[in-house]
């Protein structure tokens, strides 16, 4: 069965001045009847479908529309037009340090974060000894969370993260963080979950990384799919691109 | 309709965890986790009571019996909607940045809010209770009436801050107009003066104001001795379901929408 279907997906974001002026610079416009609004397709007319267990590399430039589409597909977003079909339950790490709150203490923040993953309180309070441990902050427990430095504080993330046990996980360049030991402990833990048997979608700009892993790539350019499909093929012809963009 | 509150609190139950975080957040980072913090926010109120209460008193010679109490019900009730509907209007985007990463319920951090300061309210409320008492207004079982006009105050305030919040993530400036609005609407609501030197007709008017309705409400239990009509009831009623029907629905059909102006 077809995990993750997207049928002619697209998604137009409002861009211009809307989202900056206020509501009496729109009354203004709308009298003078200046009042314009632009739309920009982040996301234009993108189909793929993965089965179950396979994982999917989407690549591209910056601006690609990659990060919209892991919105849409987690569900934050819906899509302008097309159809989709994701069957399973998500787990998508957008990115790992969102609802850190630094105010609050390291302990403090484990649990926030962790509720907004979803997990249960009771969950939380078994594990987080071993998140603390994971992350190597046993010292750091009270204190505030904008005092750890940005490699801690990725550590902490990233630990808390790794608990997830999706059916799908979306990873949006969060495989692997923090300094070089840490990088690899990471890195290990995600692929553990991959290994699960979770279908994977994953964005990265490690072409080698990508080469190793996924079994399907996804190849996006401003919003546009340029290619899916077998993963040599594509990253080859990804390759050549950017080569001849030089 | 049925259907859709089950499956909302259904939701809800899922999200428990996160809501106990999130009020526990925001509650935090209200008070700063200090004692001061948290008295400072009940010393406010109160000062500005004190400042009123001299300046109407002394200076206008408003000698009515019980006028602090008449004060103090008036501004307590502007308070808590004050208070309550900025922490909502400013609730989507102070979390956008949660928001446009996970997917969850977003209405969770509007209540949140809500429920931080509805715990200043509940203070706030022992302590006009307190000052009551000591204006010789004995406590009296009628009291307890007033769990309906606070009730449905709780709903108005949600549904405004769910209609504020949505015009918030669209229109930036919607915050400094609302700062102008909740003057005028201190003024129109009778905190510190009284409605019975208007005519009839004026008095009526003072009606189409939600605020001045509950907090009459709350006046004619604790000061006037009754439990206003039914009329009142409905109003109160109309009012509270009212702005949350219309706060509601702009979430359910912008609920997506909002994600492209944050």
């Amino acid at each position: 069965m077809k995990k993750i279907e997207l049928n002619d997906v697209s998604v137009s974001y409002i861009v211009g001045d809307f989202s900056n002026v206020g509501l009496k610079d729109v009354i203004i416009q709308k009298i003078k009847g200046t009042y314009t609004q632009k739309e920009f397709l982040a996301v234009d007319h993108v189909n793929f479908a993965i089965e179950e267990g396979e994982l999917l590399g989407i690549i591209g430039t910056n601006g690609a529309g990659k990060s919209t589409l892991c919105k849409v597909i987690s569900g934050i977003m819906r899509p302008t037009s097309g159809t989709m079909a994701v069957r399973g339950n998500i787990a998508s790490l957008l990115e790992l340090g969102t609802g850190f709150d630094g105010d609050l203490t390291v302990k403090e923040n484990t649990f926030l974060r962790g509720a907004m993953l979803g997990y249960t309180r009771e969950f939380m309070n078994d594990t987080y000894k071993s998140i603390i441990e994971f992350a190597e902050l046993e010292e750091f427990q009270d204190r505030k969370f904008s005092h750890l430095s940005s490699g801690m504080k990725s550590r902490l993330a990233f630990s808390i993260a790794c608990l997830v046990k999706p059916e799908i996980l979306i990873l949006d360049e969060v495989l692997s963080v923090g300094d070089g030991g840490f990088r690899k402990k990471s890195e290990e833990k995600m692929l553990e979950i991959i290994k699960g048997g979770a279908t994977t979608i994953l964005v990265s700009h490690s072409l080698a990384q990508i080469r190793r892993m996924a079994t399907k790539v996804l190849w996006l350019d401003k919003g546009k799919q340029m290619a899916f499909g077998e993963t040599e093929e594509i990253c080859d012809q990804y390759e050549k691109f950017l080569n001849k963009k030089k | 309709m049925v259907e859709a509150i089950k499956e909302q609190i259904v939701n809800l139950k899922r999200h428990q965890f996160l809501f106990e975080e999130l009020v526990k957040r925001d509650f935090k980072k209200k008070y700063k986790r200090t004692i001061l913090g948290m008295l400072w926010s009940l010393i406010s109120p109160l000062m500005q009571l004190l400042v009123m209460s001299i300046v109407f008193t002394h200076f206008f010679g408003n000698h009515k019996p019980h006028y602090t109490i008449y004060l103090f019900a008036g501004n307590l009730t502007y308070s808590f909607f004050k208070d309550s509907t900025n922490g909502g209007m400013n609730s989507l985007m102070q979390n956008a940045n949660i928001i446009t990463k996970i997917n969850l319920p977003k209405y969770m951090f509007l209540l949140s809010k809500n429920v931080a300061s509805l715990i200043n309210f509940g203070l706030t409320l022992i302590i006009f209770f307190v000052f009551a008492a000591c204006d010789h207004i004995p406590f009296h079982p009628r009291f307890f009436m007033l769990i309906y006009p606070v009730l449905c105050l709780i709903v108005f305030n949600i549904g405004c801050g769910f209609i504020l919040s949505a015009l918030f993530v669209i229109f930036k400036d919607i915050q400094y107009l609302y700062d102008i609005f909740t003057l005028m609407l201190m003024y129109l609501s009778a905190i510190f003066y009284y409605t019975d030197s208007y005519s009839e007709r004026v008095q009526q008017i003072f009606y189409a104001n939600p605020l001045y309705v509950y907090i009459s409400y709350i006046r004619h239990i604790v000061l006037d001795g009754y439990i206003p009509g039914a009329l009142t009831h409905i109003l109160c009623l109309v009012y509270a379901v009212g702005a949350l029907a219309i706060g509601a629905l702009i979430y359910k059909r912008y609920n997506y929408k909002f994600m492209y102006y944050m």
